[in-house]
């Protein structure tokens, strides 16, 4: 079998005269971490939908493990621990019940239920609440349960919707560790419009933006996509009005755009300098505030971060699409 | 084959786990419990016509309330989509939820043989009838059970899915009752589609493969139009 899990190829979703994903096409290679980002209702859930088989595309068509969604969903099906959006569970039943219908649904036979239940239950932390109602626990533990129903028949690609949303920090936290725990031998996709939680999680980013794929890159590659540095000079107000400040920096030559703002604290002021080209100008900022006698507190190097990348993609401005 | 059961034992204890189950045997025992002793010494006779003529109309309006929820429920909370995308097709998904549905219906059958048994001790029953309701109750009650599945299949509403079903078994069951008003044509096509004319022919003790195969038809047609229903939602 080839290294690539998951080969989508063309993915169109009509629903009605709403086009929910269109013409999406992507590889996930095993042992890779993908998240699909992108706002709510962008494709996210949809493209996760086909490839379990749950709905069928409109046009395209996908391979998951090496199986098509189309000849043989089983195949995929088999291949794929799935955890949907909201974390759907039979709340009436106890967390212990419901592995071992999902171990019996997942065609394990008599021992292996119990062992590979012994697993997931401790790559989840859920000893505690194994005898306790879904319907009754946390939803942190919730997710957990859903995770471990996800894991159950030990897939090679694991697809998660929204794995993290709703959870506390802390919680959030644990899952996040758990999913890059399972990521190291696995294939896992995972959608999420939290962009902090990319970064920490995946090795690679899909962002998504009204049915469309924008952009398919490491969350680093992305974050410098675009590229262009700001300089960020904290300085000392000592009774000067921001303007003032700020035009004691508009005579470095190579700066594009020099603008002015009150600090964080009453007696700061910050300016951003954007430079025309990729120029350093750290050392042209010091001299400047050094010639017009201000005292500068504090100087930073910003790339463009992920979050104005996503902001940009999926809000129709392609400055950044270059 | 094992999907199906797993499926099926799943739905089964889940009816335990709440309410419905519970009410529902309740509700058929006490109303069954009513009609039969009030007038069963009225009659003076040991036979168990009377209990399966109330049985079968009792069933006709508990057994939607069994099958309400079985899709429905599951669309609503978003189960339908972790159960259906376990390596599970689409047809082993109707058939386990009939069959956890049915296996209640079968428990709930089970403790009603304590009517027969208590007239027995009274008089000298005649069993044939008895056997014979039991089958006709089984038979009929999965073509209601079907129909009810085939509701829930429709909507992600539980009380949308059981009154469909309660108007479709309704329907069904009175068919035959207005026969004497219609032209005789039309009183034999509805006679034949009646449920209570096929159930009450085999409660008297025959039973005629005739109503058998029409119960059997009636049940895999609605679940059938379950599956069709089920399916549809990967082309929507």
């Amino acid at each position: 079998m080839s290294d690539v899990m998951v080969e989508a190829r063309g993915l169109t979703k009509h629903y009605g005269p709403v086009t929910a994903v269109e013409n999406a096409t992507f590889e996930v290679k095993r042992g890779e971490v993908v998240g699909f980002l992108g706002p709510n209702g962008a494709g996210k859930t949809t493209t996760m939908k086909i490839l379990t088989c749950f709905i069928a595309p409109s046009d395209g068509s996908a391979r998951v493990a090496g199986a098509d969604i189309f000849e043989d969903p089983i195949a995929v099906r088999e291949a794929i621990g799935y955890l949907p959006e909201n974390t759907p569970l039979y709340t009436e039943m106890l967390v212990v019940e419901y592995l071992q219908f999902v171990a019996r649904m997942r065609g394990l036979r008599g021992k292996q239920i119990d062992s590979r239940i012994r697993m997931v239950v401790e790559e989840t932390s859920l000893g505690d609440v194994i005898g306790k109602s879904i319907g009754e626990i946390s939803k942190g533990f919730r997710q957990r349960v859903g995770l471990a129903q996800a894991l159950i028949h030990e897939p090679p690609v694991l697809i998660l919707d929204e794995p993290m949303s709703g959870l506390d920090p802390n919680q959030a936290a644990e899952i996040r560790e758990l999913i890059r725990e399972i990521g190291r031998e696995r294939t896992v996709i995972l959608s999420t419009h939290n962009l902090a939680e990319v970064q920490v999680t995946c090795g690679r980013v899909l962002i998504i933006s009204e049915g469309r794929l924008v952009a398919d890159d490491t969350p680093e590659a992305l974050a410098a996509r675009g590229g262009k540095p700001r300089f960020i000079a904290t300085l000392q107000k000592n009774g000067h009005s921001p303007s003032k400040l700020r035009d004691a920096f508009s005579s470095i030559e190579s700066a594009q755009s020099v603008e002015g703002r009150v600090g964080t604290s009453a007696n700061e002021v910050i300016v951003e300098v954007v430079p025309k080209g990729n120029q350093d100008l750290r050392a042209d900022i010091f001299r400047a505030a050094v010639a017009a006698d201000l005292v500068l507190l504090g100087l930073e190097q910003h790339g463009e971060d992920l979050e104005d990348i996503f902001r940009q993609l999926t809000t129709g401005n392609s400055e950044a699409s270059s | 084959m094992k999907h199906i059961l797993t499926i099926g034992g799943r739905q089964f204890r889940s009816y335990f786990n709440g309410p419905v189950a519970y009410i529902v045997i309740c509700i058929v025992m006490l109303t069954l419990g009513f009609f039969f002793w009030k007038t069963f010494f009225l009659f003076g006779r040991a036979s168990g016509r009377e209990m399966f003529r109330w049985l079968g109309l009792i069933l006709v309006f508990a057994l939607p309330a069994l099958t309400m929820g079985l899709i429905a429920e599951e669309k609503r909370t978003g189960t339908i989509e972790l159960l259906i995308t376990m390596p599970v097709t689409e047809a082993q998904v109707i058939l386990g939820k009939f069959l956890g549905v049915f296996g209640l219906y079968a428990v709930l059958l089970a403790l009603t043989i304590f009517y027969p048994l208590s007239v027995s001790t009274l008089g000298d029953l005649d069993w044939g009838p008895v056997i014979g309701g039991y089958v006709g109750l089984l038979l009929q009650g999965s073509a209601i059970l079907a129909i009810g599945l085939m509701a829930s299949s429709w909507t992600g509403n539980q009380l949308i899915a059981l009154f469909v079903a309660l108007t479709l078994s309704v329907f069904f069951w009175v068919l035959d009752k207005f026969l004497p008003l219609l032209p005789t044509n039309a009183a034999s096509v509805l006679e034949w589609l009646s449920f209570d004319h096929h159930f009450q022919s085999m409660a008297r003790g025959v039973i005629d493969l005739r109503d058998v195969l029409f119960f059997f038809s009636v049940t895999v047609f609605a679940l059938a139009l379950a599956f069709r229903a089920l399916e549809s939602r990967r082309w929507s």
